[in-house]
């Protein structure tokens, strides 16, 4: 490891460790519990982001299942925390991660196994099978999976390496930090490695990478599992946070979720998911509070960045690099500038339209009030609405023209930029 | 050339569907000695490559490198038992840098094969044999670049190099030339000639210059049959190959 990447993660395992009592509840004595609980999602979501990636970006492999991992690792923590707590297994609550990560590796040896026969399209098939297979299983097999009410612990076990209840949300926190900080470390690591480098390699040119001796399916198969067997110490962080684990962290809404968020954050940069991660979560427990919707605008944020930013949001800072080192970002400044009104429009009008339609057909049914940017709205007269189409005709229209404007100065700029080169 | 040959091909067959392609095609290639293999398009000599090197099964027939049965084997396998070879529409790694593209190459001759616990920036050995060879390619300012951005003749290079790297003793080249200018196949086929010294060199070929100039052996291969295998002068006077192709390309 170089001076320069020691130095990136030990700065942001400080920001993680010092970020919750950036907001302290001075009422309660103790860091905003509100705030607390989105670290920790965080936490959870970039590792099951990160280990998703060991798969998409990686080896180029789409999985639909990555959930099945996270979840099983986190319904057998439930099992292994139940144990401890009956005193039959002296496992402490900080190693529980790793027996979660086992668990994950366990299953994925054996779905591995049969997905990673196939490539591309197909193996994409088979992962949604799989994927659906244990969601099925979770509601059928009670033993195991506890049906629809799935199953529960009491996370203070008593077993603990450092003296620790885990009675408090800011115990379980550090917990979180801890092992994100390395199971992030050792999936940074992985991509150094031969196997990391050979994933790169089957997913540019799988034949080539056989005629160099590589069997192309075994460095799939053992990509998947290393890749199950982190997804699983996020389950376990998971199960250990909300001592329950129903259906929801095995089924296929979790695993879309997963390949939202590396994708959005951008599957081509190592930090790519867990920037995809920590803005999806905002997101969820941000916007989640404020709009019904947000799922809305979680979907059109994703297949805007398809369409117009395949490679993420790391995708596009990273595209800013060579004109930045060769002293041109001030050319873009005026085209990005106007950009922003426009766009605001555009985002303004979208939300406006979205909500009052949700408000007319949920909203007003549960009785409640529309505020829209801080104002109250009657959904029942035409002024909201007409406000709202015009601002996002317009706002359309405008950006379309202001787009087009930037596209040229992009290239100009990106043109020169590479001829310098 | 005494001893067993490095490549031993017995009436090979292949069909595609009903279409024979490759029809009962018998060839040895001696240990050290560079040969071509050249034939009018459409006459199957991708194809042998491809069975030779174990990309397509064989229909019939038999393939022995150095004595060993290779037919029924993955290209893996056959890779590891020291056969590797290029592609005639260049096969390399696009989104890695070219460093990596060759550290790859090298990765299982050097015994590194699945391992996730080896760190490769700290691999000394690997990464100055790596070095080595990209200078040796004239590829050393190429260092960081994507392989995707290389011009054309120099992804040819990365090519061969990607080829030879492993260390196999064996080496098919597909059209190494193809597509470059005069200058460019003057600088590949001394390439070819200096990584491929003390190997066996199986090679297809239409720039007749390079064949003539490189090849110790000719096989000429004209619509899955061989019609004429021998030294260069051979072929040159020989009536059948004449007629059947070199005199068509003169005409």
């Amino acid at each position: 490891m170089t001076r320069r990447s020691a130095i990136i993660w030990l700065t942001l395992l400080a920001v993680a460790i010092v970020l919750p009592w950036l907001f302290y509840d001075f009422a309660h004595h103790r860091p905003a519990g509100f705030v607390i609980s989105m670290l920790s999602q965080m936490g959870m979501m970039i590792i099951l982001a990160l280990s998703y990636n060991m798969l998409l970006g990686q080896a180029g492999l789409f999985s639909l299942c990555h959930a099945t991992f996270f979840g099983f690792g986190g319904y057998s923590t439930i099992h292994f925390l139940n144990a401890a707590g009956a005193g039959e297994l002296p496992v402490p609550t900080e190693l529980m991660p790793l027996l979660a990560g086992l668990s994950g590796l366990g299953l994925a040896i054996v779905f591995g196994a049969m997905a990673t026969k196939q490539r591309a399209t197909a193996f994409a098939m088979i992962t949604l099978g799989i994927g659906e297979l244990v969601a099925t299983a979770a509601l059928m097999f009670h033993h195991f999976f506890g049906g629809e009410g799935g199953v529960s612990t009491d996370r203070m076990i008593d077993q603990s390496l450092f003296g620790l209840s885990y009675a408090s949300g800011i115990q379980v926190y550090y917990l979180i930090v801890g092992w994100t900080f390395v199971a992030a470390l050792l999936m940074w690591l992985q991509t150094m490695t031969p196997l990391g480098r050979m994933a790169n390699a089957c997913r540019d040119n799988f034949e080539r990478a056989q005629f160099m001796g590589y069997d192309p399916r075994i460095v799939r198969f053992l990509q998947f599992c290393l890749a199950g067997f982190f997804a699983g110490i996020g389950g376990g962080l998971y199960a250990i946070t909300y001592e329950i684990v129903t259906f929801d962290a095995v089924a296929a809404p979790l695993s879309a979720n997963a390949l939202l968020m590396a994708y959005i954050g951008g599957n081509m940069v190592f930090v790519g998911p867990v920037l995809g991660a920590v803005l999806i979560t905002l997101l969820q427990s941000g916007v989640s509070l404020m709009s019904n919707s947000w799922l809305i605008y979680v979907g059109v944020l994703f297949i805007a960045m398809v369409t117009f930013a395949p490679a993420g949001i790391t995708g596009i800072i990273m595209a800013h690099g060579p004109v930045w080192r060769a002293g041109r970002l001030s050319r873009l400044i005026l085209p990005y500038l106007r950009l922003v009104v426009p766009g605001i429009a555009t985002v303004a009008g979208f939300v406006g339209m979205v909500e009052l339609l949700s408000f007319l057909t949920i909203g007003a049914a549960a009785g409640k009030h529309l505020v829209l940017f801080g104002s109250p709205i009657d959904a029942n007269t035409a002024a909201p609405w007409a406000i709202a189409i015009v601002l996002l005709v317009v706002g359309t229209v405008w950006l379309r023209f202001e787009a087009r404007y930037f596209a040229r100065v992009w290239e100009s700029v990106a043109g020169s930029v590479e001829a310098r080169a | 050339m005494t001893g067993m040959p490095a490549i031993r091909l017995a009436d090979v067959r292949k069909n595609f569907g009903a279409t024979e392609i490759i029809r009962g095609v018998s060839l040895d290639v001696a240990g050290g000695e560079r040969h071509a293999i050249i034939g009018p398009n459409g006459a199957g000599k991708t194809t042998l490559f491809n069975l030779i090197s174990g990309r397509f099964p064989i229909t019939a027939g038999s393939i022995e490198l150095r004595g060993q049965r290779i037919d029924a084997l993955p290209p893996q396998r056959i890779n590891r038992l020291g056969l590797s070879r290029s592609f005639q529409i260049t096969s390399i790694f696009p989104r890695l840098t070219v460093f990596e593209n060759l550290r790859c190459a090298l990765l299982w001759s050097r015994g590194y094969r699945y391992s996730f616990w080896h760190l490769l920036p700290r691999a000394r050995a690997l990464n100055e044999a790596t070095e080595a060879l990209l200078r040796d390619l004239n590829l050393a300012e190429r260092h960081d670049l994507p392989a995707g951005l290389l011009s054309y003749a120099e992804q040819r290079a990365l090519e061969i190099g990607m080829t030879v790297a492993g260390g196999a003793s064996v080496i098919l080249l597909d059209e190494p030339t193809a597509g470059m200018s005069h200058s460019e196949t003057e600088y590949a086929v001394a390439l070819i000639r200096r990584v491929t010294e003390g190997k066996t060199l199986l090679m297809v070929e239409h720039d007749m210059r390079v064949v003539f100039d490189l090849a110790d052996t000719i096989t000429v291969l004209v619509y899955g049959r061989v019609i004429a295998s021998g030294p260069p002068s051979a072929i040159r006077a020989d009536r059948a190959v004449q007629e059947a192709y070199l005199g068509a390309m003169a005409a």
